[in-house]
């Protein structure tokens, strides 16, 4: 029973880190059809630039502002220099994004090396806690990780479904077309959601790199867990990506305990299963 | 027969080039031609973007590698004229497989999927010790001798690969003028219409992916023979994205851009290092890819295309591209 419990709470743990990962993914996605095949690589420069700056500043939160900061003008900088000069194409975009994940991953390499880092945890969140009523020890960073998840998820959906701007991007997932012919600055939307889902990717890439840790490939790790639960739970909506992760998450954690050679086919049974039954996934709205 | 004296060229090759040339580069060019050109067929007729050909690939030559002589001691050893077609039908097993996954999907979500199945197939051949072998995968493995001939040979595997790939274009050709190919080129242009004439949609798009299966396993096969070995990082991103970049720079709208995609990447590969470090190789490809995506997203063949077009304009005829 207790290696049950363990295995459930390192699901949470990952569907967490899936959910933070995912959410900008979709975001994107949603608001301009923008397959941002380089946001495993905002992930992992996120997670770089955190590592970096919590070795220099001894700062663990300055440290995941700084990745989500980079993470952000990253993405910022991809939508203005590149993916915004073809919109609408999205097979180009597509390709062109690949072609930036290429060069991001190599260049990161060239500055980081080869080897796997791990940010060195506040005082705060490194032991572990024991858990009531079920009676197991658990890392505090990865409660801390959980919990994390919930606010940010709590917060995007404020902002999306209660200010102004989040009203402006479901205005654009809806209509697009509708929006620019009000006269909203289309561009600047875009990239400022280009700039927001680079932030939620580079503070998960710092978390991932806490509660885990990062080296190369971590970035296609997090980008195909993306595309797999925003597949599963419905493109663009962030309960869906919560569900999604869950789901994603928990299956894969779950093989990996139960039969360990086989891990990877469990969540591509589910994306299996999601797309058969409903191509748009579970929460996601069909195409017109 | 227009393509004759290229083909008496490239029949002749063995005689003007040495082994390195020959193998490293014309063989490896016309292998990785082969496997594009599953894409650049699904990509011109079907108009789906697949990332799943690796896997594909990678399908056919782990089943030559395990029904195969091997130095890993894993799967029993069949006589090569049964390995190979048993390689060639799981090929196009996965591809149908994959095709009706995805049936539903067009565009970037066919993208995504694709792109998902390739990569759990990946993870798979790395976690799962009994079939693929892990990490290490297999290595020893060797191209069959026939009649006392070896086929690893520079010339015989050079010969062998460049009649799998006229077969394969040749097939490819044949293949989208027959009513079957017809259909999956107008579910292409006008999938509602082909509905509304009762025509199933799901039979020719498992088909097309199957035809696509089936031509990237005898690609796969070639090159298990030609590196002696296969492992995960034989299906991995790696090979995933380099099939894509070579059909990109070569041209998606067009089945010869396989092959004029693989020997530009060949010849990068090749002598980027003295360009520069061999370690940024992929700063360079990228590099490259990003240009060809900005400024011709046709590739090299609808830039070569356009520039004949340009100096005939009256010869030749407007192609009519999707």
């Amino acid at each position: 029973m207790t290696l049950f419990f363990i295995v459930t709470l390192n699901g949470l743990t990952l569907a967490a880190l899936y959910f933070l990962a995912a959410t900008g993914f979709s975001l994107i996605f949603g608001l301009m059809r923008t397959v941002n095949m380089a946001h495993g690589a905002l992930l992992l420069l996120g997670g770089y630039v955190g590592f970096s700056v919590v070795e220099a500043t001894g700062s663990w939160g300055l440290g995941v502002i700084a990745g989500g900061l980079a993470a952000a003008l990253a993405g910022a900088l991809v939508q203005f220099g590149i993916l915004g000069w073809m919109q609408g194409d999205e097979l180009r975009q597509t390709l062109a994004s690949i072609a930036i994940s290429i060069i991001m991953a190599d260049l990161m390499l060239w500055h980081w090396g080869g080897i796997t880092y791990q940010v060195t945890l506040p005082e705060l969140l490194s032991g572990g806690q024991r858990l009531p009523l079920l009676g197991v020890g658990y890392a505090s960073i990865r409660l801390a990780l959980m919990a994390f998840a919930l606010v940010i998820g709590v917060a995007l959906w404020f902002l999306i479904q209660k200010t102004r701007f989040g009203a402006v991007i479901r205005a654009g997932v809806d209509d697009q077309a509708m929006l620019r012919a009000l006269g909203f600055p289309i561009k600047r939307i875009f990239i400022s959601v280009f700039a927001l889902g680079g932030m939620l990717a580079g503070m998960a890439g710092v978390v991932a790199a806490s509660a885990l840790s990062i080296a190369p490939g971590t970035d296609l790790q997090f980008l195909l867990s993306s595309l797999v639960v925003v597949i599963v739970g419905g493109m663009g909506s962030v309960g869906g990506a919560a569900l999604g992760a869950l789901l994603v998450g928990l299956a894969e954690q779950y093989g990996l305990a139960y039969a360990p050679t086989y891990g990877a086919v469990f969540t591509f049974a589910i994306m299996v299963l999601v797309l058969a039954v409903r191509p748009q996934g579970l929460l996601g709205r069909a195409e017109k | 027969m227009k393509n004759a004296p290229l083909l008496a060229v490239l029949l002749a090759l063995p005689l003007f080039l040495n082994d390195f040339w020959l193998t490293q580069v014309a063989t490896r060019a016309l292998i990785l031609g082969i496997t594009a050109l599953s894409l650049s067929f699904l990509a011109t007729y079907l108009g789906v973007v697949s990332f799943a050909q690796a896997m594909m690939a990678g399908i056919a030559g782990y089943t030559i590698a395990y029904f195969g002589p091997n130095t890993v001691a894993i799967g029993w050893e069949l006589p090569f004229w049964l390995s190979i077609p048993l390689a060639l039908v799981l090929a196009t097993l996965a591809g149908a497989l994959t095709g009706l996954v995805a049936r539903r999907s067009r565009g970037i979500y066919a993208i995504m999927i694709t792109l998902a199945i390739g990569v759990a197939f990946f993870y798979l051949t790395r976690q799962n010790y009994s079939l693929f072998n892990g990490w290490t995968g297999f290595s020893g493995v060797r191209a069959p001798q026939v009649f006392g001939l070896n086929l690893r040979a520079p010339v015989p595997l050079y010969l062998m690969t460049l009649a799998v790939a006229v077969a394969a274009l040749v097939l490819v050709a044949g293949f989208v003028r027959s009513p079957l190919g017809l259909t999956i080129q107008a579910l292409r242009d006008a999938p509602g219409r082909v509905r509304a004439l009762g025509i199933p949609a799901l039979g020719p798009i498992v088909a097309a992916f199957a035809f696509s299966g089936f031509i990237a396993g005898a690609g796969g096969i070639l090159n298990v023979w030609y590196n002696e070995r296969i492992s995960s990082f034989s299906v991995g991103l790696g090979p995933i994205i380099d099939i894509l970049i070579i059909c990109v720079i070569g041209g998606l709208r067009h089945p010869a851009g396989a092959f004029i995609g693989a020997i530009a990447f060949v010849l990068l590969e090749t002598f980027a290092v003295d360009l520069i470090d061999r370690d940024r190789f992929n700063t360079l490809i990228g590099l490259v890819l990003l240009a060809i995506v900005m400024l011709a997203p046709n590739g090299l063949q609808g830039m070569a295309a356009a520039l004949v077009a340009r100096l005939r304009p009256r010869a030749a005829t407007p192609k009519t591209s999707i």
